[in-house]
Order: C-alpha cells, then structure tokens, then sequence
C-alpha cells in the first residue's frame, strides 16, 4: 500500500494534543503511531508525555566526543614530548601530568562540544530537505501536525482533523 | 511587582519586531556603523605603521614588552565572559528573564573574543609568526613548551572561540528558520536558508536540540572558567613581584563576569533603542542585570581586598613594593581610577531609584568598563616598571600614540562587528521569547484558576 502525507495546522497546543490522544486511542488501520510528527514554533515538553517516549541519544556523542577530546589531546602532548626524550630535562619528568592535564582538559571539552554537534545534527535529521508538507505558519504562531499513512487511512484521519477544527489541512497528491 | 514580559504579546507580532529589527533600526544605527568604521580606521592606521616601521614606534622596550596591548587583551578575553554567564549559567539556574537579553550578550562573547584575539598578533609584532603560539607536535623542530601558561592560552581561547561560536549559531537555528520563513525573496532570504539546515520545528528536532543546547551549556561554563584561569595564570605562575599570587584566577573570573555584565548593561540600552526593542528589553529585565553586576562588583571588590592583603602581609618586599608605587607612584591616577570605577561607581546600582534610570546605567557601566580596563592596565605595567632587577625602576613606560591609537580601534572593531551581526541576525531570541510569553500566561491561567477555586 502506498503512504502519503497529510499535515493540519492547530491554533494551540490542547487542540493538537487532544488531535494526538484520539488518533493513537482510534486504531486506525494503515497508521502507524510512531509515523506522526509534531511541529511547533516552540519546545514544549508536555509533547513528550503525549507522543510517548522517543529519547535523545546526544549524550551519547558527547561522552564518546569528550573521551576521545581528552584522549587525543593527552597523545598529542605526551607523545611529542616523549618524542624528544633524549631531549635534557634535568631529572625532570619527560611526561610531566599536571601541566599536560591542562590540554587534556581543553581537548576533553573541545571534542565534547564538536561531537555534541555532530551528534545533535545526527539525531534531529539535519541538515534535512524541506518536507513534502509545510507551512509556514509552525515559525509563527501554529502547532502542525504531520502524519504519514497508508492511502485507505488517510480519510479517517483527515476526519479527526477536521472534527478538531484544523486551521488548515494539507494533502500529498495522490499517486 | 513589574512583569520581565507582557504575557499577552501576540507569537506574531515577536516575529514582527524582531524581523523588522534586521530592516528598520532607527538613523542612529547608522551613525554608529560610521563612528565605528572611524574608530577602527585609526587602529588599522597604527597597525599599518607599526608593521612597517617596527615595534619601537610602539613605545615598547625591555622591560615593558606587554604594555597596553596585552592589557587590552586581557580585557577583551574579560568581557567574552558575558555571555557565557548568561546564557549557560543562568539556562541551568532556568532564570528565564535572560531569555530576550541573552542572544546578544552571546554574539558580544564571539566577537569580543574575535578582537582580543588581534591583540596577541598586534603585540608580537611578526605577524606571519602568529602560529608559533598554537600547541602542535614538534616535527619541525620548534619544541613548543606544553608547561608554559602562554601556550594553554592559545588552546583555551580556540576552544572557548570555536565552542563560543557553535553555541550561538545552534542556538539561533529556530530563528533562522523564522527568517528564512518569513522574510522577502532576496540575499537574506538565501542565507537564512542555507544556515537554518532545514529546520522545521519537529518534536525529534527540539527534543534533540534541548539535549544539545544544555550539554554545550554545561560545557561552557568550566570552559569559560578555565580560559580566565589561564590567562590569570599568565601572569601567576611567573616569579614577577605582584604576580605570583594564589587568589589571581578567581579575581580575574571575577572582573571577566563584572566587565562582562557591564557591557551587557551599555549594549542592552544602546540596542533597546536603535532596534526599538523596548517591548522586550524591559525595564524589570535590565533592574535584573543591573542587581547581578552590583553583586558580581563586590565579589571583585573583595577579591581586590585579598589580593592587595596576601601581598602587603606576605614579607614578599619586592611584591609590596610594586603595590606602593601603584599607590604613589608614576601609574597612581590609574590606579585610584580602577578602585573609583570599580568599587566606588558600581555602589550607585544599589540605589533602587537608579536601577531603571537609563541615562545613569549607560554612564555608570561605561566607567564600570573603564574602571575594568584600568584594572587591566595595572596588573601588566606596573609590575614591569618595578621588577626584582633595580634597572628596571627608572624604566616607567608611557604608551606611545600607536599604542593608544590601537586600543581605541580595537573598540571601533568590535563594535563594527556587533552592529553587523545584529543587523544580519536576529539579535532577540523569537522562539526562546515566545517560550518565556507561553508559560507565563499558562502560570497566568493556573492562578487564576486557584484564585477562582479559593473563592
């Protein structure tokens, strides 16, 4: 079966969470909850109780990003100054680590930040191509809400839209 | 008490005003384009001759080597902090009043950083020779020392500049994608929609973007402490009189926050008017800002009163020398002017009628800043004026016009900078501003909802 797409528009944030409650507590056949979108001009993290858990692995980038900063740094430093071991260092250590703990420091951080990004860029799907369905109104002042479904389910859903009062309805020609 | 925002302010009139921000300031933008185009005309003007005539036309010799540009530098390294304040410390703290002030007081840490940066370049004369400062192995035989503070500085500063950077642009995505959405055909157009990555406000973009945006946070903050540790240790960890002391990095983090938090007042004012931000940069918002530099100006008072202590009782003469002949010697009005700025001046914030008076907080936090850079000025030459060597005491140092000249412009450069970003950029938080309208009024509509229970 073939999947289309279709977005509604809401004036605030009860409209399109009563929208999302009644699609998940409606079964429709040919719709998949997870395939549902939320759009908003804001963070608001009531969605998350409404769309159910979808966590955000960021974290983990930035503990691999951090470690491997630090790690990198910490080689670098030590093995340039090992590198010049017969270099004369009065007794002195050759790798000394207080002074390169330092570095460590700020690579530890620098690769955390940088792969923090990465990976922010990775799990939000970014830079991504403007989606078949949009409207500008989600950077102003509207909630959307973007559902992608078998073509037999889309009259059904398209009926809880409008019993919500939808601002505006969207559809993807159909094939 | 004063509301930060009015919570009925309409989501699109916020794009409105911000977006008409980027088109229409008001005439007096333009006249400080121009005034900084001036400013920093002179400092190029002086950098050109000081790289061909040599560095002597800088009035720097043995034992004054750092003079006024490293001074500046560390004053400019100041005022980055800032931002970081705002917008990291103040996000974890979820003080949501930063959220219409933040953006600018982020871009201010960018470009702050941008220009004390060209200090470090202006001060060492050879130029093309900059890159010997940066950490990297030894292949080519130069030996970088990774125990030397200068060094770590170079490190710190990329780190914090390039981090710095990263964290205003992510932060302004949703922004750009308001622009992109909502401004005419054109350049701008183009450009917000290169740099908005396609943003489209999913739950899967916010979600990962909150996560993103308060990891960095916590990154910045021990970042931003480091870089003003370091720097501080510059001057600690040498042997010279009136350096060698313990309590240097938390007083220079200190300053940095001070210094920081009175740009923020200067600009807050200056921006409020030329992009008619007054709906948004409030007046209970700036009495905010105002009550943290006035507590953020005693602590450095105080570490002030610790350092000038551990010096006069440390037995250390050479050290308390160098004290004294701060006090009464050739930089004396210098230094009276740092303790007038900085400590007398900021005790003007505690008096409640003066916390919303705009035309007093914008004198006030320019002597502020002044009294910042003083203090600059008298970490780096006096100690050089009044070293452990007897012939260094015949040697004060005035800066020549070259020196000065460069300083100013450095102000004419930053400013130029600032004004362009605010003029591209939306130099308002949309999104972040909405966010702070919508859960005021929900607060709004649950009290009045207790209320009408409770009756």
């Amino acid at each position: 079966m073939s999947k289309r797409h279709i977005l509604a528009m809401f004036s605030n944030f009860e409209d399109a969470e009563a929208v999302i409650y009644e699609l998940r507590a409606a079964n429709i056949q040919g719709f998949n909850f997870d395939d549902l979108t939320l759009k908003s001009p804001i963070e608001h993290h009531e969605v998350e109780v409404v769309l159910g858990e979808r966590p955000a692995k960021v974290q983990w980038f930035t503990l691999g990003g951090a470690l491997m900063g630090g790690l990198l740094g910490f080689w670098l430093i030590s093995g340039a100054q090992a590198n010049f071991y017969a270099q004369m260092k009065g007794g002195k250590p050759i790798v000394p680590l207080p002074p390169n703990f330092i570095l460590t420091y700020e690579m530890f951080i620098l690769g955390g930040v940088f792969i923090s990004i990465l990976g922010f860029l990775i799990c939000a799907g970014l830079p991504a191509k403007r989606s078949p369905l949009y409207s500008s109104m989600v950077s102003e002042d509207q909630i959307g809400i973007l559902v992608k479904a078998d073509e037999s389910a889309i009259a059904n859903i398209k009926k809880v839209f409008l019993n919500h009062e939808a601002l505006e309805i969207q559809e993807e020609a159909g094939k | 008490m004063e509301k930060d925002i009015r919570e009925d302010i309409a989501w699109a009139k916020i794009n409105g005003d911000v977006l008409k921000s980027l088109e229409n300031p008001r005439k007096l933008y333009w006249v400080i384009i121009f005034a900084a185009l001036a400013v920093f005309g002179v400092g190029i003007g002086c950098e050109v001759y000081q790289y061909r005539t040599g560095m002597g036309v800088a009035n720097l010799d043995n034992p004054h080597v750092w003079g006024l540009y490293i001074a500046t530098f560390i004053f400019w390294i100041g005022m980055s902090h800032s931002g970081t304040l705002l917008s990291a410390i103040l996000h974890l703290m979820h003080a949501d009043w930063r959220k219409p002030i933040y953006r600018f007081a982020e871009a201010m840490t960018t470009f702050s950083l941008m220009t004390a940066g060209l200090f470090v370049m202006v001060h060492i004369g050879r130029l093309w020779q900059f890159y010997y400062s940066l950490p990297y192995p030894n292949e080519r035989g130069i030996w970088p020392n990774f125990q030397s503070p200068l060094l770590w500085d170079a490190m710190a500063i990329f780190t914090y500049l390039s981090s710095s950077v990263i964290f205003l642009y992510v932060g302004m995505i949703p922004d750009l994608a308001i622009c992109r959405d909502h401004l005419h055909p054109g350049w701008r157009k183009k450009l917000y929609t290169l740099l908005s990555l396609g943003w489209e406000g999913t739950d899967r973009q916010w979600r990962n973007f909150r996560v993103t945006y308060l990891t960095v946070a916590c990154f910045l903050i021990p970042l931003a402490v480091s870089v003003h540790s370091i720097v501080a240790s510059d001057f600690a960890m040498s042997q010279q009189p009136g350096w060698h002391v313990t309590s240097f990095p938390p007083y220079f983090v200190a300053g940095a926050l001070y210094s920081g938090c009175a740009a923020i007042i200067t600009l807050f004012i200056i921006l409020r008017y030329v992009f008619k931000f007054e709906e948004y940069m409030t007046l209970p918002i700036l009495k905010k800002t105002v009550r943290l530099t006035f507590a953020i100006a005693m602590v450095w008072t105080y570490l002030n009163a610790v350092e000038f202590a551990s010096v006069w009782y440390s037995h250390d003469g050479a050290s308390k020398d160098v004290l004294i002949q701060k006090m009464t010697g050739p930089y004396s009005f210098a230094w009276w002017g740092m303790i007038f700025c900085g400590s007398i001046v900021p005790l003007i914030l505690a008096i409640k009628r003066f916390q919303t008076n705009i035309p007093v907080l914008l004198v006030v936090s320019l002597l502020l800043n002044l009294g910042m850079w003083l203090e600059r000025w008298m970490i780096v030459s006096p100690t050089f004026s009044h070293g452990y060597y007897p012939w260094t005491w015949d040697h004060d140092q005035w800066p020549s016009l070259v020196q000065w000249g460069m300083v100013f412009g450095s102000f004419g450069w930053f400013t130029l900078l600032f004004m362009i970003f605010c003029k591209v950029f939306p130099s308002v938080s949309m999104y972040e501003v909405k966010e702070m309208v919508y859960h005021r009024s929900l607060h709004l509509k649950k009290d009045e909802t207790a209320e009408q229970g409770a009756h």
